[in-house]
């Protein structure tokens, strides 16, 4: 096998398509339930940033701190620092610090600061007075978050779910390099230290793809809801 | 009935305190159209919010039907709210929902089953003459049919007032006309309360029943309409009656009439104002056939409409060569219940 002639990129039969399907499960296995637990955790972060902010209560407003400490901190750190320094909390809350499963707590914990601020964003983009419409109609707190603040700011927050989803397939692959398995792990091991360049051509373009197909499903669901 | 007791506004801001209401009381009496006028920055916004619990006072109390608003809290504040609707100046509508859907809104907010809110929604489309948009979203919908689902909104869980903050600020003078022409019909049909404010006089002409005039927090006039548009008695008062009685026409008017002045100091520029029916009397030709010596020329005149009649006002010259008949005409128009106000030569 000769790693560094061009023609290397196109040696396909060194493709163990067995594993390069795999691994492109792993990979959209990860992004999936990550994202899913993002969205929520994230919605909820940028719901309390966005409530507590501005409040002239002390409580609240150490509430506002603590959240938006957590949030600027774990959205500071580089995401290879993140999985290393997390690895004892992951073999605590997952058992294991190998697999798919292993890259969850490091991916979530370092997306949902990130998609937090894009939701609470997007809550401040609403127009005030349509809130304050609601207030004067009689609405309660969570009548006004269910039924103004999610729907009016619906686009944004599914075109800030589409980002995050784009960042995470690339936190997927970096954790993968460190043994949470999926593309970025096949593109290492078989790819880099196998010297194999047609297996990391591969996992590049599925990676593509899957970014592709992520970004068209965001931008179709934006232009289905946005209704302004 | 609404009533404000020495209600006081101040806001704390970082450049200081602001004064925005200083020493109101109002009576707002039920099922008429109260119009509060005043220029930007007077306090008016400040005023109306405090009768939805948007805004408190600092000192004094607001009451709706004896029972304070100014007091309510939580649960009874939000209750008290469902029995007043508000229209805004920039409609404030979700956007994300249908016309249908965002008349619906404040009857979700009040619980009501699925079935009867369409039902009822429905029939606030037709009432404000939306039928056939139902199912439009606010951008397809122009300012003034935004306006109109604003007020069906505001009317979805039968209100006994109706806010309405600078409601047609934002529309042009024929649409503003067509809202306003609604809203009087709302307040005849559904015999609600209607509390206006704006910056246009001619909101106020075309709908109100009584109107206070607000400058820097204070109100410093307040009557009903027809008084206040003849007889105004604050300076500020006079611009706003000015600004939609006379239009660009009465510096023209002002320039004519000296000139006459000048010209025949013999003869008398007289300004007549009519009100209700007379303004519809053949007061001028009558009083012509009873002095057939006095000559005539009309200078300038205008009518409006007001919600308690017509107004007219209308600047004659009278020439005669015998002063008595001049008197007798004046003393006709006068016995006619014409208003005369005989204009001087400025010295
Ligand atoms: N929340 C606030 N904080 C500080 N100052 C305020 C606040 N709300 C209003 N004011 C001030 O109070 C005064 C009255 O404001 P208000 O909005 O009642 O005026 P307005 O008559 O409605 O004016 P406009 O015609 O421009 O709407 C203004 O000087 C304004 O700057
Ligand atoms: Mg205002």
């Amino acid at each position: 096998m000769n790693s560094n002639g061009f023609a290397s990129y196109f040696q396909f039969s060194n493709v163990n398509w067995a594993n390069m399907g795999q691994a492109t499960w792993e990979t959209v296995w990860m992004t999936v339930v990550s994202i899913i637990v993002v969205t929520i955790l994230g919605i909820l972060l940028g719901l309390v940033l966005f409530e507590t902010n501005g409040s002239s209560s002390i409580l609240i407003k150490i509430l506002n701190w603590i959240v938006a400490a957590f949030v600027n901190i774990f959205r500071s750190i580089p995401f290879i620092i993140l999985i290393v320094l997390l690895l004892p909390t992951t073999q605590l809350i997952m058992g294991t610090i190998i697999g798919p499963q292993a890259a969850l707590p490091s991916l979530i914990i370092s997306a949902a600061p990130f998609y937090a601020r894009l939701v609470e964003i997007a809550f401040h983009e609403i127009d005030h007075g349509v809130i304050e419409a609601a207030e004067a109609m009689g609405a309660t707190k969570w009548q006004i978050i269910l039924k103004v603040l999610l729907p009016e700011s619906m686009p944004a927050l599914v075109s800030g779910i589409t980002v995050t989803a784009i960042s995470l397939i690339g936190y997927t692959a970096m954790a993968g390099a460190i043994g949470a398995g999926g593309l970025g792990n096949l593109a290492y091991l078989d790819g880099f230290q196998a010297s194999n360049n047609a297996v990391t051509l591969m996992a590049t373009v599925i990676i593509v793809l899957i970014v592709f197909v992520f970004q068209y499903l965001g931008d179709f669901a934006v232009k289905r809801i946005d209704k302004r | 009935m609404i009533e404000f007791k020495n209600v006081s506004k101040t806001f704390t801001a970082k450049e200081g305190t602001v004064h925005a209401v200083k020493d109101v009381n109002l009576t707002i009496p039920d099922g008429k159209i109260y119009g509060i006028v005043g220029y930007s920055g007077a306090g008016k916004s400040t005023i109306i919010r405090m009768l939805n619990g948007l805004e408190f006072p600092t000192t004094g109390s607001v009451t709706i039907n004896g029972s304070e608003i100014s007091s309510l809290k939580g649960k009874e504040l939000r209750e008290q709210r469902l029995k007043i609707g508000m229209v805004f100046q920039h409609f404030n509508l979700l956007w994300s929902r249908t016309v249908l859907e965002n008349i619906e809104f404040p009857l979700e907010i009040a619980k009501v089953a699925k079935e009867e809110r369409r039902q009822k929604a429905q029939k606030l489309v037709a009432l404000v003459g939306l039928e056939g948009r139902e199912n439009a979203y606010p951008s397809e919908l122009s300012g003034g049919q935004k306006q109109r689902v604003g007020i069906a909104r505001a009317l979805a869980n039968d209100p006994e007032i109706l806010l309405s903050d600078e409601a047609t600020s934002a529309l042009d003078p024929q649409t503003t006309d067509e809202v306003l022409d609604l809203l009087i019909d709302i307040n005849k049909k559904l015999n609600l309360t209607v509390v206006v404010i704006t910056h246009e006089m001619h909101v106020i002409r075309k709908i109100c029943d009584h109107v206070a005039v607000l400058d820097a927090g204070k109100i410093v006039e307040q009557g009903p309409v027809l008084d206040v548009f003849k007889n105004p008695q604050q300076a500020i008062t006079k611009r706003f009656v000015n600004q939609e009685t006379s239009s660009a026409s009465l510096d023209d008017t002002t320039v004519v009439v000296s000139e006459l002045l000048e010209k025949y100091p013999n003869g008398l520029i007289v300004r007549l104002t009519f009100h209700g029916d007379q303004a519809k009397l053949p007061i001028v030709s009558e009083m012509l056939r009873q002095f057939p010596d006095v000559d005539l020329s009309i200078i300038e005149g205008n009518i409006h409409q007001t919600q308690e009649g017509a107004l007219g006002s209308l600047y004659i010259q009278l020439l005669s060569e015998h002063h008595d008949s001049l008197q007798g005409a004046l003393e006709y128009f006068n016995t006619m219940r014409v208003e005369t106000e005989v204009i001087k030569r400025e010295q």
